[in-house]
């Protein structure tokens, strides 16, 4: 079975480090947020100002100024710390950041990443995610192995405009976790039940298969 | 000392067709609601806006874009606004997409009085069509330029009649930033008191920066994604 976008947040979860700052991106990334594993301390930073970001709020402690870079409303919690722009990307340009979770439109073997612009029909903006991958010192990306026509979206050379270059680290996908290495993306772990010879044939960019590999674990 | 004025009609009285502007948020947070209402009013037309965002369809600088005022955007992110993307593919509105970080550095640059900033974002992107690229201990860095804008036009939560500006939580964003890169830096307040009431050690913004200041009369505050939490 491969996994469900909740599944995926969870297993990048595990790649959190007691100590990290970490800033999560849009969508799949910004449920890594609800299975960090107890007893592991980490501070979520939001670009638009805030270290310690956290949970949503219940409905009568709502505050239009409290927002997450997606524009969610959220709260802080013990120890939060609010800045400008410059700051915030501030630390993430000097490398304070240990961990950038984002997702990906493409991603090719040599740890290019895609994200921000379809030509002619897509045009939202790189927002601050040029920033990170320029500059994090670690780099997951969090995607769907193949696009919504069932196309693959690990390639050997990016098709849709750059958003950083040689600089995703590690993919996890609804299929399978992958290093990015010098000869290409190491399948580390499968999802549950999904064959190695799926992800081959779901995977454009040069595979390194490994002689075991092993489940992914939740 | 006196910055205050009697309202947004007299803060932009200046701005004239073509100027360049500077207006701070991030999203709907934290922007300077009442001069957008008082530049729609007025109806200047040909406006550079250097804004993260551009406003969702029927509020912030998306109001601006509804009446055709703007000829060319800088910003960041624009994913909140159809009429932004449908006059953007259609050719109709100049855009210039940058990096956040970028953004923020542009305007610090011009805020402390230098010409350029180089930095990693964008390196072998088409951000770097054209940019001189330098190398710094085996990094390559694009060179950067600080804006040059006409006005910043800065949304704070308290402020002071010297211009002295307080910030919010996360409505602090870009406004501190462009606050101190304006040629006329215009500031709208929730709440202004007299000069002496903020505590010197919590200022954000030094009041040298400000040169117009009022309470807004109304703001909407409006939020883009109502996320809440049933415990």
């Amino acid at each position: 079975m491969p996994l469900t976008k909740e599944q995926i947040a969870q297993r990048i979860a595990r790649e959190l480090k007691h100590g990290f700052y970490v800033n999560l991106g849009i969508g799949i990334p910004t449920l890594v947020a609800n299975y960090i594993p107890p007893g592991v301390d980490v501070v979520l930073q939001s670009e638009n100002g805030l270290l310690g970001m956290g949970p949503f709020p219940t409905a009568d402690k709502v505050d239009p100024d409290l927002i997450n870079a997606g524009k969610q409303i959220i709260t802080t919690i013990k120890g939060s710390v609010f800045f400008d722009s410059a700051v915030s990307f501030g630390m993430i340009r000097a490398g304070k950041v240990d961990l950038t979770v984002l997702g990906a439109m493409e991603v090719n073997d040599q740890g290019d990443i895609a994200n921000w612009k379809i030509p002619g029909k897509m045009v939202k903006g790189m927002g601050g995610a040029m920033d990170l991958v320029a500059s994090a010192r670690n780099i997951i990306v969090a995607m769907m192995h193949t696009n919504p026509r069932g196309a693959s979206k690990l390639l050997s050379r990016c098709e849709l405009p750059l958003t950083g270059v040689r600089c995703v680290k590690k993919v996890v996908t609804d299929l399978a976790v992958l290093d990015i290495t010098p000869d290409g993306f190491l399948l580390r772990e499968r999802a549950p039940g999904v064959t190695v010879e799926e992800i081959q044939s779901k995977t454009a960019g040069k595979l390194v298969i490994p002689s075991e590999v092993p489940e992914i674990v939740l | 000392m006196n910055k205050v004025v009697t309202g947004p009609d007299e803060a932009i009285y200046d701005i004239n067709d073509g100027a360049t502007l500077m207006l701070g948020g991030f999203g709907l947070c934290g922007i300077p609601e009442n001069c957008i209402a008082a530049l729609v009013k007025k109806g200047v037309k040909d406006l550079t806006c250097i804004s993260n965002n551009a406003g969702v369809d029927d509020f912030g600088i998306g109001l601006l874009l509804q009446q055709k005022q703007v000829r060319k955007m800088i910003s960041s992110y624009v994913g909140e606004n159809a009429e932004f993307e449908r006059q953007l593919l259609s050719g109709e509105l100049l855009v210039d997409l940058i990096p956040q970080g970028t953004l923020a550095t542009r305007c610090l640059a011009a805020g402390y009085g230098m010409p350029a900033i180089y930095t990693p974002a964008g390196v072998g992107t088409e951000v770097a069509e054209g940019k001189e690229v330098r190398n710094f201990r085996g990094k390559d860095y694009l060179l950067e330029y600080a804006f040059d804008a006409d006005f910043a036009i800065v949304k704070a939560w308290k402020g002071d009649t010297m211009g002295n500006l307080v910030f919010h939580a996360t409505a602090r964003n870009f406004n501190p930033l462009m606050a101190m890169a304006g040629k006329i830096t215009i500031a709208e307040v929730e709440e202004l008191v007299p000069a002496g009431s903020l505590d010197p050690d919590s200022i954000h913004t030094a009041g040298i920066y400000v040169h117009r200041i009022f309470e807004g009369k109304s703001f909407q505050k409006r939020i883009e994604q109502l996320t809440i939490s049933q415990s």
